[in-house]
């Protein structure tokens, strides 16, 4: 006679982060974009998001840094500081690269590594290594204006780097990236993700990461 | 927790003072204003004496406002304003610093710039000195309710104009009282300091209500 017994619920170790997504629904302009999603992803796992324009890729990413109200559902990311909101602990880079151009690439980056990770943690970066992992050290300190619309991307994921944050929510990151770029910046997140981190992307194209989890948005309707 | 704020009040002074910020822009409209007054209104020095603070007044409220509509559209377009909204920093501090940065980049050149515009106007000595306090005091008191209109229209393309025109009624109590005091200052029925306190009031009530308005708007239209 065997008698089943239930695996011990491990407690969270501290530091494994857990996004759960629960339910979501969000509205834009009236058309219910977002209908009843769930998914949860785990510490070190990466998502990728497929599917056509218009989809909802953006608008999920957006609702889940918090910029988008939800119409129903919860968002949540279980297992960190309890008095952290989850948008205090996400990167968001979207198509703007959220850096100034008449200022330079480092004064930029310096800036967002001081507004951004208030808390200092040994996995953020230096600037000057940020640059070096994406390549920018030699353009550190021309005005972000001038540089090329790859190097103005290389520069905003110098962003993400410089101020630690477990969730990455990156919406189209490799527009404009050569393939040395490219493979540079999926070493990044193979790092990221080994750190514990966590990476919700919306892409059209291969990120190169192997191991990452896919979500398909349907078209609309 | 001042770390945050120290570096957006460097990273505003700086993108204000370098090329195409609107740091020397204000004061040479400024000083533009002031100088055609005198071709319209006649070189009279007995007239232009006695409207001189209004004058000054007029021409640092318009270089103000016209400093003041790309506060927060820039931060829009360029997505930092998204990213402001996932920090631990509270918008409604970041806009008071993106404030007193603006003031120190724009409103603070127009009050040292003022006794100098004020010699042209014929003000004498303590109506100079009644013009610059007025100024210190009240400029503040002028961003801060701009950035509620600068807030408002962040997602209006050119909107300059519509940012000038939900403004301009709501600075007219500072307009009365800075005026008020700056001609008090020298000689008049009305004793400086009554006007000045209120003035002072003013700014202070901006001081506390504004960031919140401001801040409120910016979310609202966020989403």
């Amino acid at each position: 006679m065997s008698i089943d017994i239930p695996e011990p619920v491990e407690p969270p170790v501290d530091g494994a982060l857990r996004l759960c997504v629960d339910n979501l629904s969000v509205l834009r302009g009236g058309r219910r974009v977002l209908d009843h999603l769930s998914f949860s992803l785990a510490a070190g796992q990466a998502l990728i998001v497929t599917g056509p324009n218009g989809a909802g890729k953006s608008t999920l990413l957006r609702a889940l840094a918090g910029l988008l109200p939800r119409a129903g559902g919860s968002v949540a990311l279980a297992g960190g500081p309890p008095d952290v909101d989850l948008p205090q602990q996400a990167h968001y880079l979207a198509h703007s690269d959220g850096l100034k151009s008449a200022l330079s690439v480092e004064e930029n980056l310096e800036f967002w590594s001081r507004y951004l990770a208030q808390e200092p943690d040994r996995r953020s970066r230096t600037v000057g290594a940020a640059l070096e992992v994406v390549s920018l050290s030699h353009v550190a300190a021309a005005p972000f204006g001038v540089l090329s619309a790859g190097q103005k991307r290389r520069a905003a994921l110098a962003r993400l780097l410089v101020a630690f944050r477990p969730l990455w929510l990156l919406d189209e990151p490799l527009t404009a990236l050569d393939r040395a770029s490219r493979e540079k910046f999926a070493l990044a997140m193979r790092d990221h993700c080994a750190l514990g981190g966590l990476i919700v992307a919306a892409t059209h194209e291969p990120l190169g990461l192997n191991e990452a989890k896919e979500l398909a948005l349907g078209s609309a309707g | 927790m001042s770390s945050p704020l120290a570096a957006l009040f460097l990273r505003e002074w700086r993108v204000a003072r370098r090329i195409g910020g609107s740091g020397a822009m204000g004061v040479v409209f400024f000083l533009t204003l002031v100088a055609i007054v005198p071709f319209a209104v006649g070189p009279d020095p007995n007239l232009l004496a006695r409207i001189g603070p209004a004058i000054l007044w007029i021409a640092a409220l318009l270089a103000t406002l016209l400093c003041l509509d790309r506060l927060f559209q820039a931060d829009a377009e360029d997505g930092s304003l998204d990213l402001f909204h996932l920090s631990e920093t509270p918008l409604e501090l970041a806009v008071l610093v993106k404030c007193a940065a603006h003031w120190a980049a724009t409103g603070l050149p127009l009050v040292i710039a003022a006794p100098f515009l004020g010699l042209m106007l014929q003000q004498e000595a303590m109506a100079l000195l009644g013009v610059v306090a007025t100024l210190l005091v009240g400029t503040p008191a002028l961003t801060l309710i701009g950035a509620i209109g600068a807030a408002a229209t962040v997602t209006v393309r050119r909107g300059g104009l519509l940012m000038a025109l939900l403004v301009l009624p709501l600075t007219i109590p500072v307009l009365i009282f800075g005026v008020s005091a700056a001609e008090a200052a020298s000689g008049g029925a009305v004793p400086f300091y009554a006007p000045f306190a209120i003035l002072c009031a003013i700014t202070l009530a901006a001081l506390a209500l504004c960031p919140f308005a401001a801040a409120a708007a910016l979310r609202y239209l966020g989403e």
